[in-house]
């Protein structure tokens, strides 16, 4: 493995001067919400890089606190995405379509996208050779086509666990979009070895799990802070495209304390025009269609 | 580099659960729960008195609430004692005021250390759930099943000598767990536990004897975690706890009866300010018709009888 300061993914291409993006009818932002729909093992094998539970094992509390989004948190969730016309683009730990088809076959109903984020969200990358982490990705293409009939488009990696090789990887084997990438409120190109990939934004700071725990966020203020930055993001949008992601886990958003002012943030997305309502593999197929080879060109002044 | 091949493999990839304790099934898809009167929340409340030792370890991890300054640390040991001195004593004005049963999680220390307090909880018919010995003695896999049945026998007989009746309910230290905590809360006459924070409503939990009920008790929207983890103001509490109740009620019109816990760390919520946002949140509550207020054998009776009709 090498070892560089520089991730050498993308190139610098500075927000003010950039091909204008625009959406599909008009609409100056895409907005898509990404549930994370998650299995955390109760036992699960060490990994040499980072500790899946921070008690003991059976760390009781943490492994219950995460089932909740599989038994109580999920159908809050649904609902309020339902109520306003949102389709889920299911972050997803494969293994749930094993644990919990039942789940599965809900979101699936709907017309929601699924991607890969993993076996199980207690197995992580760290460690792995080429080929194991080949495994794993071949492993979500046949467990979401065997369940869903869909052929996974992203790719979300198991607890944000990553090797430098993890994006050749996922082009090779034909994925279209990551949501590793935090760098930009665009999708971008990302430099690979063959084929292509390119990022969509994904959003730590709009992510529950980071809003809640990492930041403490009170849930109305969450509510707030996903409505200011839909404003923001609405606002630019007039000027090129932008992309807002809602990332989610039903075992946070999905509690009674919670639920009601993330409902009311998304009514207030849903209420405006110029809005696309979309999943990541249509945000990444439109951009692949209409911006892929403009926005690759433009970045060749600085760094490739 | 690679990993070891256990890694890629995955012998509890199946369907439900990847243990044996209890199985899946989803919150909306349950039959229906009717409580007494035709309320719409059983309203649970449970205060919770603590015991912090002045030599408490952290073994095999400090208790949340527990010692973090050099020994001896007087400032949090008296700071949570407080709690069984003072707080507790405005909390239960309020649940006077609003007539109010409740069940209190009791460390056993405290049934040896401050008996009278013990007899002031039971002359209120307040229920005695089984906390643990204190909050110096977690529950953890490093304890031998002798030692860990020991701490559970020693904790329920101190507190079922006090209560003058046998401890149905149990909270674990810090909700922490062995393998073997359920089979051994089982084998002492535990018929209900708090622990296990995965859902809005009770489900059964299979031991090596008796089946045990998990009981919902809020984790993240419980006062020591809004106030203390999270760092959020009382204010902020108060709209939490409005927002639960709001949205608990709400579904138990379309699902069936819900339970809304309201967990109070007597050395949180008993400190003077605090209490008026209790006392908020109460007034609050007691402005809706459609709820049975219970303590956690009566919910936990009442379910079961249900749930096997």
């Amino acid at each position: 493995m090498t070892i560089d300061a520089d991730p050498q993914l993308y190139s610098f291409l500075p927000y003010n001067r950039r091909p204008k993006i625009t959406w599909p009818n008009g609409a100056r932002i895409a907005v898509w919400v990404a549930p994370n729909i998650e299995f955390y093992e109760f036992d699960p094998p060490p990994n040499p890089k980072r500790k899946p539970w921070a008690r003991p094992l059976p760390d009781v509390l943490a492994y219950s606190h995460r089932d909740y989004g599989n038994r109580a948190g999920w159908q809050r969730m649904m609902e309020a995405m339902d109520a306003v016309g949102i389709r889920g683009s299911v972050s997803l730990n494969v293994a749930m379509c094993e644990h919990h088809p039942e789940i599965i076959e809900e979101c699936n109903k709907r017309g929601w996208e699924f991607y890969s984020h993993g076996i199980y969200n207690t197995r992580y990358t760290y460690g792995m050779s080429m080929d194991q982490e080949r495994e794993i990705v071949v492993d979500s293409i046949e467990t979401v086509r065997k369940w869903t009939g869909q052929t996974i488009a992203g790719w979300l990696s198991p607890a944000l666990s990553n090797n430098v090789w993890t994006m050749d990887l996922l082009a090779e084997a034909g994925i279209r979009y990551t949501c590793d990438l935090f760098h930009d409120d665009q999708p971008m190109p990302v430099a690979v070895k063959s084929g292509k990939l390119i990022s969509i934004p994904y959003s730590l700071e709009m992510n529950d799990v980071i809003a809640y725990l990492t930041n403490q966020c009170p849930p109305r203020h969450y509510g707030e802070t996903i409505k200011r930055q839909f404003d923001q993001l609405y606002a630019e949008g007039e000027r090129s495209g932008t992309v807002m992601c809602i990332p989610l886990h039903p075992y946070l958003v999905g509690h009674p304390h919670r639920i009601q002012p993330f409902a009311e943030a998304l009514q207030h997305i849903a209420k405006h025009d110029g809005v696309w309502l979309a999943t990541g593999r249509e945000i990444a197929e439109h951009f692949y269609s209409h911006y892929y080879d403009q926005m690759s060109g433009a970045g060749a002044e600085v760094k490739s | 580099m690679s990993l070891p091949p256990e890694y890629m493999q995955y012998p509890m990839r199946r369907h439900g659960m990847d243990q044996d304790r209890y199985q899946w099934s989803s919150l909306t898809e349950r039959p229906r729960i009717e409580w007494p009167g035709g309320a719409r929340i059983a309203l649970w409340v449970t205060p919770i008195l603590q015991w912090f030792p002045l030599n408490m370890t952290s073994t095999p991890f400090l208790a949340p609430g527990g010692l973090t300054m050099p020994y001896p640390d007087y400032r949090h040991y008296t700071n949570r004692d407080y709690g069984n001195r003072v707080g507790i004593f405005r909390v239960l004005d309020l649940l006077e005021r609003y007539k109010l049963a409740a069940s209190t999680f009791v460390n056993a220390a405290i049934a040896e250390r401050y008996p009278s307090l013990l007899r002031e909880l039971v002359d209120r018919k307040i229920e005695i759930v089984a906390h643990g010995l204190d909050m110096g003695h977690l529950h953890h896999s490093g304890l031998s099943q002798e030692q860990e049945s020991e701490l559970v026998k020693r904790s329920c007989d101190m507190l079922a000598r006090a209560a003058g009746e046998p401890i149905k309910g149990w909270l674990s230290p810090g909700r922490s767990q062995s393998w073997s905590t359920l089979d051994i809360l089982a084998a002492h006459g535990i018929e209900y536990c708090c622990d296990w924070a995965n859902d809005d409503m009770p489900y059964e939990m299979r031991t090596s004897g008796e089946d045990v009920l998990s009981m919902p008790l809020a984790h993240e929207s419980d006062d020591r975690m809004i106030l203390q983890e999270f760092r959020h103001t009382e204010d902020q509490w108060l709209a939490q706890t409005k927002d639960r109740f709001e949205v608990l009620y709400r579904e138990a019109e379309r699902h069936g009866g819900r339970i809304m816990s309201l967990p109070l760390h007597a050395w949180i919520m008993g400190v003077p300010y605090r209490a008026t946002y209790l006392r908020e949140a109460l007034d609050y509550i007691a402005g809706h018709d459609k709820v049975w207020v219970a303590t956690g054998q009566q919910i936990a009776a009442e379910f079961r009888r249900q749930a096997a009709g």
